[in-house]
Order: structure tokens, then C-alpha cells, then sequence
């Protein structure tokens, strides 16, 4: 089982490097080159995700991203922010998404989730089992080798 | 790759030609930018997403913001996107209901109406 593990501070800017390294482990993998832009996408909004967690809750804390290839390529994004932040995660219907009264940043967590659902067939969200946080976990199918 | 943006006028139409990845780093730039230009007067923009490689919900969350604000101004907003990638991030977050979309530029600043963004 070969995994790969990438901790960043919770910093914008390191998500593009999630997603760069999340998509070449998944080449390595043997992901569908079709699948790579879904891949690539769908690490992002998770990272996304957990960094404006982080920033949120004023959070030093490292973002994990992990990374295997066992049977299939899983991506476990980790945060540590609390529990509760992540109650709300709901796709929002379309006459509301131009609504005045929705903020952007609330459209913003609307839309990421709606683009990890639409994107992600194998998707859970669930508490990390040490201590406060969320695991985003995605599940790819990988090509027999 | 990193942002790109580039103002033209097109037909009385401020297009802004959008390159590269829009996402949680890059998007605040393009918000910025579009900003400026309605607080300097442009009223009918046009967003040329045709060089855009990677674009996230940071991204969309922008391009909705400057949707209401020209909504608000009475103004126009359009996009421009032949992409399919791209136009299935549309489809996915029901954000082509919401938006105006257009395959060329001269299809989205042709003044028959369809670009309204109310």
C-alpha cells in the first residue's frame, strides 16, 4: 500500500499544491486520465473547505491530505476546526444561489459542497476520531495494473 | 498556472478575458478587479472564461457577487464558455440557471436582450 501525506498550514495558497500532488498521486495510481479534472477539482474544494475552517476558528493547525492507493485511490482531507461547522452542508437550490441575502462566503460553501457531491460518487463526511475535526473522504476506482 | 485578466471593450461591453486557474488564491484578484470596474461606470460586462484551466467554488462564489452587484446597478452580466468541463461545474451547482451563458464573445455582447443579467 503505498500512501502519501501532505500537511499544510492553512494558507490559500497551498491548496493549488494539494491539488497538484493529489492529481499526480492519482496518475500513479492508475486513476482514469478521464477522471483526473474531477480529481483535481474535488481535492481542491476539500482543501478549500478546511482552510476557510481553519481561518474561520483562527486555527494554526495543519491540513492533512492523504493519500492511497490500496484497491482504489482514497483522498482523506482533514481539518480540526469544530464538529458543528460542518452541520449545514447542503446543496443550495438554484433560485436562491443569486439571492441577495446570501452572502458570498455562505455561496461559496453551498457551491463546494454541490461540486464535491456532483463530482464525488464515493464521498463521506464524518468526525476525525481524535479530538475536534472533520475527514472529507473521496474513494476514485483505479485501473487494474 | 497563474491568473490572467485582460479588460477590452466589445461592442459597448467591458469584456474581461480570464486566464489560468481562478481558485481560492487567485479569485480575490478577479473580484478586485471587477469591482473597480463597476465602480468605474462599466454597466454590460462580459466574463470570457475561454482561457480559464481550473475554476472553483471561490471562483463562482466571485462570479455570482458581481452578477447582484451589477443587478443592483441596472447593469449586465454575462459569461462566455464553451468549455465542457467548465460548463458542467455550471450544471452541477445549478449556477447555469443563474447565469447568462455564452459560447463566443460576439454572441454575449450582441444587444438583443438575452444578456440581461435580472
Amino acid at each position: 500500500m503505498a500512501t502519501v501525506r501532505l500537511s499544510f498550514s492553512p494558507a490559500p495558497v497551498h491548496v493549488r499544491t494539494a491539488r497538484l500532488v493529489g492529481v499526480a498521486v492519482a496518475r500513479r495510481a492508475g486513476v482514469d486520465e478521464a477522471l483526473l479534472d474531477e480529481v483535481r477539482l474535488a481535492i481542491g474544494e476539500a482543501c478549500t473547505r478546511a482552510v476557510a475552517l481553519h481561518r474561520q476558528y483562527g486555527l494554526t493547525d495543519l491540513v492533512t491530505v492523504e493519500m492511497s492507493d490500496s484497491g482504489s485511490y482514497t483522498v482523506r482531507v482533514i481539518d480540526h476546526a469544530p464538529i458543528e461547522a460542518s452541520i449545514g452542508l447542503t446543496k443550495l437550490p438554484p433560485d436562491e444561489l443569486a439571492a441577495e441575502s446570501l452572502t458570498e462566503d455562505d455561496l461559496t460553501t453551498g457551491v463546494g459542497f454541490a461540486l464535491l457531491a456532483g463530482f464525488v460518487d464515493d464521498l463521506q463526511v464524518r468526525p476525525v476520531e481524535d479530538g475536534p475535526g472533520t475527514e472529507v473522504r473521496m474513494v476514485w476506482p483505479v485501473a487494474r495494473r | 498556472m497563474e491568473l490572467s485578466l485582460a479588460t477590452r471593450t466589445v461592442a459597448d461591453h467591458t469584456v474581461v478575458e480570464v486566464g489560468g486557474e481562478v481558485d481560492v488564491y487567485t479569485a480575490p484578484r478577479l473580484r478586485e478587479r471587477l469591482i473597480e470596474l463597476v465602480d468605474a461606470g462599466a454597466r454590460d460586462v462580459v466574463v470570457d472564461l475561454e482561457r480559464v484551466e481550473f475554476l472553483d467554488s471561490t471562483g463562482l462564489g466571485v462570479l455570482v457577487g458581481a452578477l447582484k452587484r451589477l443587478r443592483t446597478a441596472q447593469g449586465t452580466f454575462g459569461l462566455v464558455c464553451a468549455k465542457e468541463p467548465l460548463l458542467k461545474i455550471f450544471r452541477i451547482t445549478a449556477l447555469d440557471q443563474v447565469f447568462p451563458i455564452f459560447p463566443t464573445v460576439q454572441a454575449a455582447t450582441e444587444r438583443d436582450g438575452s444578456g440581461l443579467a435580472s
